[in-house]
Formats: structure tokens, C-alpha cells, sequence
């Protein structure tokens, strides 16, 4: 065995990280997680929010795409990306009633697979919040109308003014591996929602939570969180990290508990993505960022690092090795950090400012493997198998 | 027929061509008939509620029409015009 493979805990496996960025997708690739690979940019000039692999078939690649001019849509690939097919009818709101205000989809921003028992469908959240399920592999999209024509719908989702300062999003589509009828889902804003039934009703999962952009005490709705994990090692421990801390709950428990009061003072719990271990419930990594004043959404000081728990939240430590100490003014969105599935995980970060980070195992050094890029929007990381 | 000018950002749809025609009485039954030649086509130039696109102007021949049930004649144009926005 060569000492690359010795040194590899992906062993003779390739780990691929689908790239999404404000101009286009990458594709970079590599065996041994020390070289990489990047791609020519696939679909250059779409704004893509979101590229995800298939896990059911390892083949099928769906994309949420779209220009500032030419709306939403969605392609398909079968063949890795070499050729993509644009999805027949793509997600788009029924039309209003009650005399609600019409809705129209601006962007797609979330791609998630449903579980082994529906090898077809998948579910897209979109901004504004809304939505829609595929029955047939992503080429024909329909409404959820138990979200979507939800006569609360309004009232949890708020208005153009609650949202992200690109619109409001639906984000975090969680279907349960145990039983594809249990939904979670995330709203920025509205807030982190359940239901057990397909998406028909739907029940808000936010107690514990705070949200202090909201005159009200204990809202039941309304909140802000920034991504929502399930564990891939537990299905019933769920992390998040939202607008106002980093929270943890055990099901069947309801009350989220906030573990970011467990980071450093001067860093606080404010930050975008959540990455949870493959196979250790208790691991789990954010990127804090600055969240005071008018939220600069930037690393806190110029200086960038991620943080990592291994007791599920208790006590963090910085993880920084390798990244620059002062004068970076970039930050990690909420799609764009990931682990993948190695023994060791690899885990990986694309910025603001179009730089790709890996790390081969957690706590390791990390290696700027691509720069200028566009500005990242989202990293998925496969282990082909 | 019609005759639509589409840009190039819809070059994609129509296999590269800018000057396409179509039947219809109507701009609206335009866009319809360009979209059954090119599947897609009008779902990037209207959204879901019949409302042209934010960064999408219209032209039938040298005005700016707001109304998709603006009639249309055999020997009009329509042009299909993206904004000059973004960055």
C-alpha cells in the first residue's frame, strides 16, 4: 500500500463535492482527498443554489437554477453532469385563493431526496417559502397545497420584510429515513415546522427557540432558523443553528435546547451552516460569523474558524489550523459547508468570496483547494461507493 | 405568422435561433404557440400567474406593451427583451 493510501480514510474511494455558486455549478473530484480536480463551470451565468446527487441511484444530479432574468427551474442529470435536462414543469404556486396575494416563485433553493421507499420524489423549497414535491424523479413538480394553500401559511411566513435580504426562504427539507411520511422543514423566516403526513398539516417545532427580532413572548412561529440537521446516525437528534443561537433536541421531545450558550463569549452562536458527523450523533461543526449591530456576516474579527463539538454540544473548540489569522472578511452560507461520509470525515466550506476549504479529517488542517470562484452558495460532498 | 425576436439567453430553447413565428391573435396565444414549438419557452418570459417577468420587457413592433391580451396581426413583431440589470 502507498503511503497516499495508508494516509487516505476514504481507501480507493472518490469523493466528488458538487459545487453551487452565484455563476454557475463546479464539480471537483478526487481520490485520495488531496488533489482535486475542478471542473469547467456547468450552466455558467445560472445562479445555482443548490446541486444534489441522487443517493438512491448515485447517479441522478438535480440542480436548482436560475437567472435574474429567467426565473426558476430545474435540471436533471443522468450521466454526472456531462448533459442536463431541464424539468418539464418546473415548481411554480397555484393559483391564490381567498383573496390571498398571488405568489410567485422567484428562486428555487433546496433539493432533497426522499427516502429509499419513494426512490422517485424528491421535495424543493423555494423563495418566497413554498413547497413542492416530484413523483417522478424531478420532471414534473407539484405543489404541497397542505404548505402552500395553507390557510396559516401567511401568518407563520410573514411578509416581503421577513425574510433574508436575498427573499424569504424554505430551506432544511428533512424527510425522516425511518418513514417517508414525517417532514421537517426550515423557513427564514417562520420558523421550523413538522408534520407527519406527507406535508397535508403541518405543526410548528419551535419552543425553546429564540427569536428576539419579535415583540412577542414565546412566539410559536416566526423564527429565523438558518439550517436544520437531522443526524445520519441518529434520525431522532436534531441540531440547528439559527439567526439567534445554535440549539439541539432529542424526539420526541418539542423543546430545543441552546447549546451555542456553551461557545466562547467574544464569538457568540450566530452563524449559517450546521454540519453534522456521518456516524457520531454527538460531532458536530458551525462557522460562526458576526452577528451584532447591523450583522456584518462576516467572520467575527477578519478571522475565520470553524467550531466543533464531540459531546453533542456541550463544550466547542476553535478550528482554525490553516485558515487565515486576520483580514478575512468572508463568510460560509448555510448550504455551503459539509462532512463527508469517510470514516474520518473530510469536511469542506466554499466562502462568500469564492474560495473552496477541505479539511481531511476533523480538527486537521485546512487547505484552500479553489479560489476565485464565484461566490458560493452551497457544497455537497459524495463518496462513491 | 408573427414574427417573435427572442435574445440570446433563450437562444437555449430555441436551438439557437432569435427569430422564431407563431400563430395567435394575441400576445399571450403567441407566447402559447412559441412554447408548444419550444417546451419552456414562455415559463421563462411569464411566471405562474400570467405576469411578465421582473427583468423582461415586451415590445409589439416599437412600443412597450404591459398586457399579454394586447392583439396582434399577421405581420406584427413581438420582441422579447431582457433588461439590462444584474451584476
Amino acid at each position: 500500500m502507498s503511503n497516499t493510501q495508508a494516509a487516505n480514510d476514504c481507501p480507493w474511494q472518490r469523493v466528488t463535492l458538487l459545487i453551487s455558486t452565484r455563476k454557475g455549478a463546479f464539480i471537483a473530484t478526487s481520490d485520495d482527498r488531496r488533489e482535486w480536480h475542478l471542473s469547467q463551470p456547468i450552466m455558467l451565468g445560472h445562479t445555482i443554489h443548490h446541486l444534489v446527487l441522487d443517493p438512491r441511484d448515485q447517479r441522478t444530479l438535480l440542480m436548482a437554477a436560475s437567472t435574474g432574468h429567467l426565473g426558476p427551474t430545474i435540471f436533471r442529470s443522468h450521466d454526472f453532469g456531462v448533459t442536463w435536462q431541464e424539468a418539464h414543469r418546473p415548481p411554480a404556486f397555484p393559483p391564490p385563493f381567498d383573496g390571498q396575494k398571488p405568489l410567485t416563485v422567484n428562486h428555487v433553493f433546496w433539493l432533497t431526496p426522499s427516502t429509499v421507499f419513494e426512490p422517485d420524489v424528491w421535495y424543493a423549497g423555494t423563495s418566497p417559502q413554498g413547497l413542492f414535491r416530484s413523483s417522478d424523479g424531478g420532471v414534473n413538480w407539484d405543489s404541497v397545497n397542505g404548505f402552500n394553500q395553507n390557510i396559516n401559511r401567511s401568518a407563520w411566513c410573514g411578509g416581503d420584510k421577513d425574510g433574508t435580504p436575498d427573499g424569504p426562504k424554505m430551506h432544511s427539507i428533512i424527510v425522516d429515513p425511518r418513514d417517508n411520511s414525517h417532514l421537517y422543514i426550515g423557513m427564514s423566516s417562520g420558523g421550523i415546522f413538522e408534520s407527519t403526513d406527507w406535508g397535508n398539516t403541518w405543526y410548528p417545532l419551535n419552543q425553546g427557540v429564540a427569536a428576539e427580532f419579535i415583540p412577542i413572548e414565546n412566539p410559536l412561529y416566526g423564527h429565523d432558523p438558518h439550517c436544520v440537521r437531522m443526524s445520519p446516525a441518529d434520525p431522532d437528534r436534531l441540531y440547528h443553528q439559527n439567526h439567534c443561537g445554535i440549539y439541539r433536541l432529542d424526539r420526541p421531545d418539542t423543546v430545543w435546547r441552546r447549546i451555542g450558550d456553551n461557545m466562547p463569549s467574544d464569538i457568540g452562536d450566530i452563524g449559517f451552516p450546521m454540519v453534522l458527523h456521518p456516524t457520531d450523533k454527538e460531532t458536530c461543526w458551525v462557522f460562526p460569523m458576526d452577528g451584532t449591530a447591523v450583522w456584518p456576516r462576516v467572520s467575527p474579527g477578519g478571522r475565520p474558524a470553524a467550531y466543533m463539538t464531540s459531546d453533542g454540544g456541550d463544550s466547542w473548540l476553535r478550528w482554525d489550523k490553516g485558515l487565515p489569522k486576520k483580514n478575512a472578511w468572508w463568510t460560509v452560507k448555510r448550504q455551503a459547508m459539509t462532512a463527508d461520509a469517510c470514516h474520518k470525515p473530510g469536511v469542506y466550506f466554499g466562502t462568500t468570496s469564492g474560495e473552496l476549504w477541505a479539511a481531511r479529517n476533523p480538527g486537521g488542517r485546512w487547505r484552500c483547494i479553489a479560489s476565485h470562484l464565484p461566490e458560493i452558495y452551497a457544497i455537497e460532498a459524495v463518496v462513491a461507493t | 405568422m408573427t414574427a417573435v425576436r427572442v435574445p440570446s439567453a433563450l437562444h437555449d430553447y430555441t436551438g439557437g435561433q432569435s427569430k422564431l413565428a407563431a400563430d395567435g391573435g394575441t400576445v399571450d396565444a403567441v407566447l402559447d404557440d412559441i412554447d408548444r414549438q419550444f417546451p419552456g419557452l414562455k415559463f421563462r418570459i411569464v411566471t405562474e400567474h400570467g405576469a411578465v417577468r421582473r427583468h423582461i420587457k415586451i415590445f409589439l413592433n416599437q412600443d412597450m406593451i404591459e398586457a399579454l391580451s394586447t392583439p396582434v396581426g399577421p405581420h406584427d413583431e413581438v420582441h422579447v427583451i431582457l433588461a439590462l440589470s444584474g451584476g
